[in-house]
């Protein structure tokens, strides 16, 4: 009987504290395979609003083609091309994303017919002038940060998230609201010590090609007072995109095959 | 050349014709973009020069930019409409760029065959490593428009050439061929004036430069080749070039004219990641016209590296170290050649650039410092850019271009006086 008091005592305690269905890691895993890496490769076209405080609206529009080049948390490629604004339309951004090394990119100056390495280390400053970073489009590694489940509602998983080394980045952690369907992230708070100074969310989503996709979305930045819409539209999944579309060729001659 | 009236209707003609093409939509679902902008840019001397107006750039833009695609071919137009006080020339030259028509480029781009694209007609081509620095790069440049404040694009002028490219596993090569000679749109004292180390003087709008240039077809032709590839993210490249000096390297010694004479150049160079940035080497032999070493009227053969290295520094500033010299070959027959009093140059020109590129106010500030310096001459070329976006569509700018040098006679200093700052104010659509 003793043994028996003690098993169910000891039940007991294991069931009374919070037991979640999946780690941390594993969540945020799986939200970053849901958000950037969904099929082999992915085209589509952003419409970006960018507003400022005093509600003035700046345009961007570019096509983007994407290939996965490993597996989940791996290289992918990607191809921009830019629409709007004119003045630098038919500029062309191509970034090779690397996971423990600094990304490698380029840009295509249409005026100059330039192919120009760009210098770039800080995966955490505006991308295109937007409010989003370069990492928001493309993905932030997954062990650059360490992620813990603390908390679980019937849709979500909310996850905390600190980084490893605090001194790259500016924020001091970030919560992340994970949908438990689809694993797309429809919330995220980034806090400066204990203030939330910079705010995601998915404004809708489809099922495209069968994978949930992020139609809409917006970033507000509490400092600035500034925010940016995203919308994407003309999804497609397994175009077949080959690797040498991400090449120097295809930075002078666009593959409009593939747009 | 074509007759210069002819030039400008063909000109007109090739607008208008892309105009019809997009009237005629049931010919393809491809729809014409049609973009451009409207430019007005003024710039003033800061030092005072007795052979130019004091005004140093003082022109309205127009350019029209069309594309069509039709089933296997894309046609682009694009050409600047130009009011130009300061040169005040209307009849156009579109070799030289002059007068109310600039046409930048009118070509055919096409891929035959899957490995292959082929580019036909006026167009721009930039190759190499180097940050307005060139070595390999052996295209038309316009000297003018870089040193009175235009926009960078308009460094490069316009080439009639047709450019074959072919990718393959190993390696690819482009070969670019022009049938006629295309020198660069140099300084010959009608916009700058220049120092004429023949008669020790400097020369002007009063007493520009006259050149016999090489103008038969086929015969003064010139043929550029680059083969290339990828090790990962590093790019490795040779390359060849046979034509002429671009700009005049050679004087006729009884009319003064400027020569261009033939040139070929051997070259490679390699760019990649180096230490959390962008480092690049690039190397180029020189071989000037065989005679050169032993005449004084004719540039020698050079050697000529350029090593260079940009990283971010914080964020959203980038900063940028090139190193460059010219070799020059053959220096005990040059020393001979010259007779007493000449100016000697060093046998090595070597120059340091640094830029330092800062961008603000959600990247609608860009401001941009370039120093060229010459440590064996003794001079340097300071140009600022800036630059700031009041909306999508409208932006302004204002810029120096500052010359400086201890002896009048060298590249950089002998500019001096035309010293210059502009502001220009630009309209996309």
């Amino acid at each position: 009987m003793k043994l028996l008091n003690y098993l169910i005592s000891v039940i007991l305690l294991m069931t009374s504290l919070p037991a979640y269905s999946m780690e941390g890691e594993e969540v945020m895993k799986r939200a970053l395979q849901a958000f950037y890496y969904q099929g082999h490769d992915q085209r589509v076209k952003a419409h970006m609003e960018i507003i400022d405080k005093q509600g003035r609206k700046r345009i961007r529009e570019f096509v983007s083609l994407r290939l996965n080049v490993g597996g989940i948390d791996g290289k992918q490629k990607y191809y921009v091309y830019f629409n709007k604004p004119v003045d630098v339309k038919k500029m062309v951004f191509m970034v090779w994303k690397n996971i423990q090394q600094d990304d490698d990119r380029w840009l295509y100056l249409p005026a100059l017919d330039l192919v120009k390495r760009i210098a770039a280390s800080d995966d955490r400053t505006s991308f295109v002038g937007s409010n989003f970073y370069y990492e928001d489009v493309s993905g932030r590694g997954l062990s650059e940060d360490s992620h813990k489940l603390i908390g679980e509602t019937e849709q979500f998983y909310i996850l905390s998230s600190k980084p490893k080394i605090p001194e790259n980045v500016e924020f001091s952690r970030y919560k992340i609201w994970v949908d438990k369907n689809s694993f797309i992230p429809m919330k995220i708070d980034y806090y400066d010590k204990e203030f939330i100074y910079r705010h995601y969310e998915t404004l809708e989503m489809k099922s495209i090609d069968g994978y949930m996709t992020v139609l809409k979305a917006k970033m507000e930045d509490k400092r600035t007072g500034g925010e940016t819409i995203i919308s994407y539209s003309s999804i497609k999944y397994q175009q077949g995109i080959p690797h040498k579309i991400f090449s120097e060729r295809y930075l002078r001659k666009v593959p409009k095959k593939y747009f | 050349m074509l007759p210069k009236n002819n030039v400008f209707l063909l000109a007109v003609l090739s607008v208008h014709f892309s105009s019809v093409i997009a009237s005629d939509s049931n010919m393809n679902k491809e729809i014409l973009e049609f973009n451009g902008f409207l430019e007005t840019r003024v710039g003033v001397r800061i030092m005072d020069d007795a052979r130019q107006k004091n005004t140093s750039i003082g022109e309205v833009r127009l350019q029209l930019e069309a594309e069509q695609e039709f089933d296997e071919v894309t046609l682009n137009i694009v050409t600047d409409f130009v009011y130009d006080s300061v040169l005040d020339v209307y009849s156009p030259d579109l070799e030289s760029g002059e007068g109310v028509v600039d046409l930048r480029q009118a070509n055919i781009v096409m891929s035959p065959v899957d490995f292959m694209d082929i580019k036909l007609g006026r167009q721009l081509l930039t190759w190499g490593t180097g940050d307005l620095l060139f070595i390999n790069d052996m295209f038309a440049k316009d000297w003018n428009s870089f040193l009175i404040g235009r926009d960078v694009e308009y460094l490069k002028a316009p080439t009639d050439a047709i450019k074959v490219s072919m990718f393959f596993n190993m390696f690819n090569v482009d070969i670019v061929y022009t049938p006629v000679f295309g020198s660069d749109r140099f300084i010959d004292g009608n916009r700058i004036t220049f120092f004429d180390r023949m008669n020790n003087t400097f020369r002007g709008r009063d007493q520009p430069l006259s050149v016999d240039k090489p103008v038969d077809a086929f015969d003064d032709d010139e043929l550029s080749l680059r083969l290339y590839r990828s090790f990962g993210a590093n790019e490795v490249a040779l390359y060849y070039y046979h034509g002429f000096w671009k700009s005049p390297a050679g004087v006729n010694p009884l009319s003064g004219n400027g020569l261009f004479p033939a040139l070929e150049v051997y070259g490679a160079s390699i760019r990649g990641t180096v230490a959390g940035g962008i480092g690049y080497a690039e190397v180029g032999l020189y071989e000037s016209d065989d005679s050169a070493a032993s005449n004084p009227f004719s540039r020698n053969s050079e050697r000529r590296l350029l090593m260079g290295y940009e990283r971010e520094l914080a964020s959203e500033l980038t900063g940028s170290l090139q190193y460059y010299v010219e070799n020059k070959q053959d220096y005990d027959d040059y020393i001979n050649s010259l007779s007493v009093g000449s100016i000697v140059d060093d046998k090595n020109r070597q120059v340091f650039t640094v830029r330092l590129t800062k961008l603000m106010l959600q990247q609608e500030l860009n401001v941009s410092l370039f120093n060229f310096y010459s440590t064996t001459d003794k001079d340097g070329f300071a140009r600022i850019v800036t630059s700031y976006k009041l909306s999508d569509d409208l932006k302004v700018e204002a810029g120096l271009n500052y010359f400086y040098g201890k002896y009048q006679y060298t590249l950089y200093a002998q500019f001096e006086d035309s010293s210059n700052i502009y502001a220009a104010i630009r309209y996309d659509f």
